[in-house]
């Protein structure tokens, strides 16, 4: 149940998953060695269901997919960034509570 | 002793951190009617702690990670799961405690126990905001591997500067660990650690001024704490450990805290209102660890119980 809306993206379909998607797509970089990664795993799990049909919810692991977060300069983990029309509209860094994903969904809605 | 009237509960534990589980233990053991409300998920500044050295019971030490999942998995075969939430507001009538929280529900509930512990402290200095996430971070085991290779700034002094400095050694090329002070104040064993690895070079009597960088930081400016001179050092990564700011802003008016908004308690853990605890970290002490978190967590569960009784 929990989790299963959420889309896991790689650096050879980010493009067609992300960029060319129609509606927004919010990609949760991370990786398994990132304790503040796991913690807001469970709010990008509920993000997905109550977003469902509206913001695609992604998640894409920064070990198998060095290409991606090098483009857009990742340096930190977790960082989740909000693309709309294949743009960066939000971006934010560390693990922070759902109220605040939701104000920067919000704006791309 | 739990009251199904109005779905008052006996006692609601904010925080699921070392402090909280530890509540959560005792509180459900001794049969009390609680919840608990998380922000993120159950953990806290732990699970962000690459090795714990010092949590006893743990011979040969363990991750945070790991630790966080063991402590978890242990409160909840006496308390309920951890719900997330955030509370924004507590008011007191009739000796009811009524609990608002950001979804705009509330919980009623006879006591509180209060373990929403800290966060990093920033340096408040030009850049570091513009450039975290790009160079500057307060996360060594989320970040550090992004450095590898690299020459980075350990800003700090204290235990948790060292021991993360000593972490990034196994990614960087060059440490350089900046302290305002000529000496440490980390415990010995770390002290020692540091100053006799070769990756690490201090630098002693200086603070950070400010952070360079556009797209990524590619430096700082220091400045001679002795003499005042200013100069740039360059760097890929400034990693700032400089202490850290208690999670309190929602309860501060409600009852005392110190300067610097740690919550005073008694020996009980008891705060200036009764029937509200608080414990580990935003609580004001002389050592903040996970050994002390979890002990704190234990006696105000004890105490909530004593005020039900």
């Amino acid at each position: 149940m929990a989790g299963d809306r959420v889309i896991h993206v790689t650096d050879s379909d980010f493009d067609e998953q992300v960029l060319q998607s129609d509606a927004p797509v919010l990609v949760d970089f991370w990786a398994a060695w990132c304790g503040p990664c796991r913690a807001i795993a469970p709010v990008i799990d509920e993000l997905a269901n109550d977003y469902d049909g509206k913001v695609k919810i992604a998640k894409m692991n920064v070990d198998e997919n060095p290409v991606t977060p090098g483009k857009f300069g990742i340096r930190a983990i977790p960082t989740l960034i909000l693309f709309k029309g294949g743009q960066v509209v939000e971006q934010i860094t560390g693990a922070v509570g759902k109220a605040m994903i939701e104000a920067a969904i919000a704006k791309a809605l | 002793m739990s009251n199904d009237t109005n779905n008052i509960i006996d006692c609601l534990i904010i925080g699921a951190g070392p402090a909280g589980l530890g509540a959560s233990l005792y509180a459900g053991r001794s049969g009390l009617n609680i919840r608990i409300i998380e922000k993120l998920s159950p953990g806290g500044q732990a699970i962000v702690t690459d090795w714990i050295d010092n949590y006893l019971g743990f011979k040969d030490g363990i991750s945070g990670f790991e630790l966080i999942e063991n402590m978890k998995a242990h409160a909840l075969r006496f308390a309920p799961s951890v719900e997330n939430g955030e509370v924004i507001a507590i008011r007191k009538e009739e000796g009811i405690f009524s609990v608002e929280l950001s979804d705009r529900t509330f919980i009623a509930t006879r006591t509180i126990i209060i373990a929403t512990g800290a966060r990093p402290r920033k340096l408040n200095v030009p850049g570091e905001e513009e450039l975290t996430g790009k160079g500057v971070s307060y996360c060594a085991t989320c970040d550090g591997p992004f450095f590898r290779d690299q020459t980075i700034a350990v800003v700090g002094g204290g235990d948790s500067a060292c021991q993360e400095a000593l972490f990034l050694t196994n990614f960087a090329k060059k440490i350089y660990l900046i302290h305002r002070r000529d000496e440490l104040r980390a415990v010995k064993t770390l002290q020692d650690k540091v100053l006799n690895n070769e990756k690490i070079e201090m630098i002693w009597n200086a603070t950070v001024e400010e952070i360079k960088g556009d797209a990524e930081v590619t430096g700082c400016i220091l400045k001679d704490t002795k003499t005042g001179e200013l100069r740039e050092l360059k760097v890929g990564g400034v990693f700032i450990f400089i202490g850290i700011i208690p999670n309190t802003e929602f309860i501060r008016r409600l009852i005392k805290t110190d300067d610097l908004g740690f919550i005073i308690t008694d020996d009980w853990m008891e705060t200036s209102l009764e029937g509200l605890f608080a414990a580990g970290d935003c609580r004001a002490k002389n050592l903040r660890q996970v050994i002390t978190a979890v002990s704190d967590g234990a006696i105000a569960a004890y105490g909530a119980k004593h005020r039900l009784i």
